[in-house]
């Protein structure tokens, strides 16, 4: 069997994919934003001395963690509306994206602060640091720190992810590929395109990641 | 892996510039009135008196688990106290007068009472996301309310004291063990303590180190009117700060008195054992 490839539509398509690449890099880049931002939320809650708040976000994000991110994003995109609340489906997109992944990123931190020595606590304590100070000067840097490899990999899986965003039509990567290649019938070349950019993309922020992994090791 | 001192004997800090940064005045004296602290079903401390007078340097000494260490994180309020009452100075650590009664502290009380101590750790915990100098200037800053130039000054002073003003800019990663250490008693001075808490400060330095913080700490005892509360197993050391040595056991004192008679002639056959032990270890 031979496998046609059909250059000059390769290049002619090639400027929708990178219109769709775009919208799927800033779904990736601001659900992310949410997500590190909400998870640490989510992981300061579970420390309050508060047990309902306490119990309350522990459910709220196990349910999510619990639950695909594709019936969140359909839960958002057609419950959201029906609530008097409607948003652009990339809002929604990001706004889905950047919850479900900020249960796991809450995981991440809470781990990252389980990880800083007591000692450290305690010389905080011994020099009457004040609880905030504690906290912003002392165990969040060295916790976040630990960590930034491990947020560094949740990126990249959230950006592999994006591509269910397809399914409330945002017009991302994925769905541009779909669009080019239902007019034309010719499906090889956006899929394989899709595919080949997602790897562009992925393979670097890999390797930055390591880097930011050899970075940080050490102080 | 961390660089080794060069110089194992730390230089001795000068007396003027010792005089200069260190507090004194208003050391206060400590009591525990019938202390009891437990871990579980673990009765560390069981009713344990005893007072420390303003200014007196007492090394606790005995076997591990006797709770001495418990002592020194009780008075840092790392450890809450089970019963009984802690003084340091005319107030109570861990109880506050409300109403014309005795409650539990609150946070505030807690926090006015810890301006008064400062302690010392085994593992020197200092913030290793911050450098030397931020990890002397932090507390002086938010707690004490210095200016950043002010917090400055001091810092300079106290590491001018311990012999590391070239470190200033240094991380704790970059500094041996014992310069750590040095830059924690540092620390701990910097927030103007009046009383010192010193918990087997020398335990995780390799030996060739442990001379140069002994010495530092000899001579900050030499120099000011510090209250000083030691837990070592040092024994030349314990001999040389303390006005008095107390022999602990279970969570009791077994036996107490100046350094010279309990490491001379000890009363007690516990005390003789413990001793025997430490030496031929």
């Amino acid at each position: 069997m031979t496998v046609d490839w059909d250059w000059s539509y390769t290049g002619d398509i090639l400027p929708d994919l990178l219109k769709g690449l775009r919208y799927t890099i800033i779904a990736t880049l601001a659900g992310y934003a949410i997500a590190i931002v909400l998870g640490m939320v989510w992981t300061l809650l579970r420390r309050t001395p508060f047990a309902a708040v306490n119990q309350a976000v522990r459910w709220i994000t196990e349910f999510i963690r619990s639950t695909p991110l594709l019936v969140q994003l359909f839960f958002l995109y057609n419950v959201l509306p029906s609530w008097g609340l409607s948003l652009s489906s990339l809002t929604t997109g990001i706004i889905g994206l950047g919850l479900h992944y900020s249960t796991y990123t809450a995981e991440v931190y809470r781990a990252g602060i389980a990880d800083v020595p007591r000692g450290q606590w305690e010389a905080a304590t011994a020099l009457n640091l004040p609880r905030s100070r504690v906290w912003l000067d002392v165990i969040l840097p060295q916790a976040v720190r630990r960590v930034i490899p491990t947020l560094g990999n949740y990126l990249i899986a959230m950006f592999k992810d994006s591509p269910l965003l397809l399914a409330i039509n945002v017009a991302e990567l994925l769905h541009e590929a779909f669009e080019v290649g239902s007019k034309s019938l010719m499906f090889l070349e956006p899929i394989t395109l899709v595919g080949l950019l997602f790897v562009a993309v992925s393979v670097p922020s890999s390797i930055l990641v390591r880097r930011l992994e050899r970075r940080y090791a050490t102080y | 892996m961390p660089p080794t001192d060069t110089t194992p004997d730390a230089p001795s800090p000068k007396k003027e510039a010792a005089a200069a940064v260190l507090p004194r005045g208003g050391a206060p004296g400590i009591r525990f009135e019938k202390v009891v602290k437990r871990f579980g079903s673990n009765v560390v401390l069981r009713e344990l008196d005893f007072s420390v007078a303003p200014g007196e340097r007492v090394t606790l000494i005995g076997p591990s688990g006797s709770g001495k260490t418990t002592i020194l994180r009780l008075l840092m309020t790392l450890e809450k106290l089970d019963d009984g009452l802690i003084w340091v100075g005319d107030d109570t650590l861990w109880h506050m007068e409300k109403g014309g009664k005795r409650v539990p502290a609150n946070q505030r009380h807690l926090h006015e009472m810890r301006k008064r101590i400062g302690m010392v750790f085994q593992q020197f915990n200092l913030f290793p996301n911050m450098n030397v100098l931020r990890n002397l200037t932090e507390g002086p800053v938010r707690v004490l309310g210095l200016s950043r130039d002010e917090a400055v000054e001091r810092a300079r002073g106290l590491l001018d004291m311990v012999g590391l003003a070239d470190k200033i800019d240094a991380h704790p990663s970059q500094l041996s063990g014992g310069q750590q250490q040095r830059v924690a008693i540092a620390r701990a001075l910097a927030m103007e303590p009046r009383v010192l808490l010193l918990d087997e400060v020398t335990s995780a330095l390799d030996p060739e180190l442990v001379v140069g913080v002994q010495d530092l700490l000899r001579d900050i005892a030499r120099e000011s009117d510090l209250t000083m509360l030691c837990v070592t197993h040092e024994m030349g050391f314990a001999k040389d700060i303390s006005d008095r040595v107390l022999m602990f056991d279970q969570g009791q004192i077994v036996e107490e008195g100046p350094p010279d008679r309990i490491f001379g002639e000890p009363s007690e056959q516990r005390t003789r054992d413990f001793l025997q032990a430490v030496l031929a270890s």
